[in-house]
């Protein structure tokens, strides 16, 4: 097997529980370089639970997850966290901390000082950094705020992207410029992105595959256009959602 | 002379008090932070820690703080006698703020943060440092802010175990019957107070979120702060510990307690014997002091060791109480007891002056029927020896209507003068006696045991102590004594003047 069309990320029979229920039952998953990824779901599905078993925020009751090929137990967490960029919906920007200090943060715990490479960033997201650098976190818009933690998650130039619905709190139009910026951002710099969402429409801009959750169990996965022309029920009624 | 005159001439002596204070103050709540902020830390990562670390805090702040010092004195290396006892107890009071502010700030910190940073890959120390800490820093300054106001109150109860501070004022005041004395100790402590809340609330705004700007300047001051208070620390430890030679002579907080050890000390003091003094101690505190062996000397009566300290049943023979003393002292204690002074100080029951001649009272039974609608002031001691109140009662055959109040030595005098109360028991040397116009009424049942006043002192010193004890013995009479009083309770002159004029006329 060629290395680049390996797995990156791997499941293996993977379940997960919480407080004696099962959350996750049976995952198995194999993500490709490269590929973005998503998750699709109603709340509760287990989404964002996958999406947490990757950097080892939790780790799965049975089964194995493998980034890089290794077992994510077997990885030092602290080193395995700081090789996977992660951007959630809001609020995980310091709010003690400048923009510039925020997206820069990631290189000063590894001790690698951020001089110019925080203006690259916030170039890379249509920020102007001598306007933005200074700023607070509060003193932004919702998209402005998912622009710096795209940047931030970035910054040591991860392979892995993990995004737990970045632009869900964003406003129609705010969040469909974003996404389209996205996309082009993370094809340009050849980042492999799981991304969870409960947006058809935003699976399928962004998705090179979609995967369908329901229940703790992943029961569809394919491309958009698979999606599209599937019979099952659930697949239907998400078409439904963006139908006219 | 009015409050400016008085600030006027004591500004020098305030200025020593008020930096003890604030040293008292700086270093106990510097001792406080170092201590409680990583235990607050640490409460926030073992749940188990929890009950057991707020629970001690909060039992700590529970504790009366004359108690609380009292406690501290016979503990080894952090108890005796001044500054360093003073602080270790504050620094207790001062813990539960710290640590529960900390502890909240913390575990109030929004959980999508801490997760952030754990995504991020920062380990516990640095979201310590670079998220925990910094966000939880207005309420851990808020905490620190609440200990500070605390101890710059309870600072100046230390003032009772010879610590200084404004507190000596306070108690002085309350003592000498002085409201210069009083609003000076407790003007200055409520300005001290204000000014602190005003300081560190400053600086917590500035780490509010959005104040950057102006945080490094704030760093800077924190730090100088530190390096400051370490200064102090070295300073106050310095002067806590008994060095060389020296004697060091006591008394308790009253002022003829204050004017006999001066007397000793410059007499010791004009035989080139070097001499350190702690006076001014509250309670039984000097017998502890020189039970732990940080005081060497201080001035008692027979009838009080006898009857408070040894816990015998009161006799009225001034020669036994006087010998059984000496020999259980020495016995039991470890203690010499010098030859009786010459004076005795015994409780005095005491009228206004303007009553007791309108109805002619002479001894205490002449005030028995009328006392039946009086209301009796008594001081704590009084309320509760062996040779107070009860048997008092008894004696005389009283039938006080009204249940006695019990306050303040100090303040019975003022109660008296102010009517709120008839009939007090005071001490027969008082200088107060004679300035407030208050009349003695005589102890014709010879209730009262003798108080004749000696010095007690440890063993180790008596030795270099005797041939002044000898040139003491009897060499005070009554009437000198009640002199002296009142030349510092009624003239509001310094007790080292007067205690100096005696020892430079005999």
């Amino acid at each position: 097997m060629n290395k680049d069309s390996e797995s990156i990320i791997e499941f293996r029979e993977v379940s997960y529980d919480v407080a004696g229920a099962r959350v996750l039952s049976g995952i198995d998953l194999e993500i490709a370089r490269g590929e973005t990824l998503v998750l699709l779901g109603e709340s509760g599905c287990g989404k964002t639970t996958t999406l947490r078993l990757i950097n080892r925020l939790i780790d799965a009751t049975m089964g194995e997850v493998r980034v890089r090929a290794r077992a994510t137990i077997d990885w030092d967490p602290i080193e395995l966290r700081r090789s996977i960029g992660y951007v959630i919906q809001d609020g995980g920007l310091f709010p003690h901390m400048t923009v510039g200090e925020n997206v820069g943060l990631p290189l000063s715990l590894i001790d690698r000082p951020p001089a110019n490479k925080v203006g690259e960033l916030l170039d890379l997201v249509h920020l102007d950094p001598v306007k933005f650098a200074d700023r607070f976190p509060h003193e932004l818009s919702g998209g402005q705020r998912q622009r710096v933690n795209v940047a931030r998650a970035l910054a040591t130039d991860p392979e892995i992207l993990l995004l737990d619905e970045p632009f869900g709190a964003l406003d129609a139009l705010t969040r469909r410029s974003l996404q389209k910026e996205f996309k082009s951002l993370i094809s340009e710099l050849g980042k492999t992105a799981v991304f969870v969402t409960h947006d058809l429409q935003e699976a399928i801009l962004l998705g090179t595959r979609i995967a369908l959750m329901e229940k703790g169990k992943i029961v569809f996965l394919g491309t958009p256009a698979e999606f599209s022309s599937s019979t099952l029920p659930l697949a239907r009624d998400y078409m439904e959602t963006i139908a006219g | 002379m009015n409050f400016l005159e008085f600030l006027q001439a004591n500004w020098r002596e305030l200025l020593t008090l008020t930096r003890e204070h604030i040293v008292i103050v700086f270093v106990s709540t510097l001792i406080a932070v170092v201590v409680g902020v990583p235990l607050g830390i640490l409460l926030t990562r073992s749940k188990s820690l929890r009950a057991p670390v707020l629970g001690f805090a909060n039992v700590m702040q529970t504790v009366p703080s004359l108690a609380l010092f009292a406690l501290l004195i016979p503990i080894p290396f952090i108890g005796g006698i001044g500054a360093r006892t003073a602080i270790i107890a504050l620094s207790l009071y001062a813990l539960l703020p710290v640590i529960r502010n900390t502890f909240t700030g913390i575990t109030g910190i929004d959980p999508k943060l801490r997760e952030s940073a754990t995504a991020l890959g920062m380990t516990t120390w640095q979201k310590l440092r670079m998220l925990e800490l910094p966000l939880a820093a207005p309420v851990i300054l808020t905490g620190i802010r609440v200990a500070v106001v605390i101890s710059v109150g309870v600072a100046t109860v230390a003032a009772a175990i010879g610590a200084g501070g404004l507190g000596t004022y306070i108690f002085r005041g309350l003592r000498q019957n002085d409201n210069n004395l009083l609003l000076a100790g407790a003007v200055l402590s409520a300005l001290l107070a204000l000014t602190c809340d005003f300081a560190i609330g400053a600086i917590a705004r500035s780490f509010e979120i959005g104040r950057k700007k102006s945080r490094t300047k704030h760093i800077g001051i924190v730090a100088a702060g530190v390096i400051l208070a370490s200064i102090l620390i070295s300073i106050a430890l310095a002067g806590g510990g008994r060095s060389g030679e020296r004697i060091v002579v006591a008394s308790k907080d009253f002022t003829e307690s204050v004017i006999l050890a001066e007397i000793l000390a410059q007499m010791l003091e004009r035989e080139g014997i070097a001499v350190e003094r702690q006076l001014e101690l509250g309670g039984n505190i000097p017998h502890d002091g020189l039970l732990a062996g940080s005081l060497d000397v201080y001035p008692e009566y027979t009838g009080t060791a006898y009857t408070a300290i040894l816990k015998k049943p009161p006799i009225t023979d001034p020669e036994t109480v006087y010998n059984e003393t000496k020999e259980e002292y020495s016995s039991r204690f470890g203690l010499y007891l010098s030859p009786p002074l010459g004076f005795a100080n015994d409780f005095a029951i005491l009228v206004r002056g303007k009553v007791a001649r309108e109805a002619n009272l002479r001894t205490i039974s002449d005030a028995v029927p009328l006392a039946r609608n009086w209301q009796a002031g008594f001081g704590q001691d009084f309320m509760s020896r062996s040779d107070g109140y009860p048997g008092f009662v008894k004696a005389y055959g009283f039938a006080f209507s009204k249940q006695p109040r019990e306050m303040d030595l100090a303040l019975t005098y003022r109660a008296l003068q102010s009517s709120e109360v008839d009939i007090i028991a005071g001490n027969s040397t008082d200088g107060l006696i004679a300035a407030l116009d208050l009349v003695q009424l005589e102890d014709t049942r010879q209730y009262f045991p003798p108080y004749q006043a000696v010095f007690v002192a440890r063993q180790a010193v008596s030795k270099t102590l005797e041939p002044i004890f000898d040139r003491l013995a009897g060499a005070i009479s009554t009437e000198d004594m009640r002199r002296m009083n009142y030349e510092v309770d009624g003239r509001k002159r310094t007790p080292a003047e007067v205690a100096g004029e005696w020892v430079g006329n005999n």
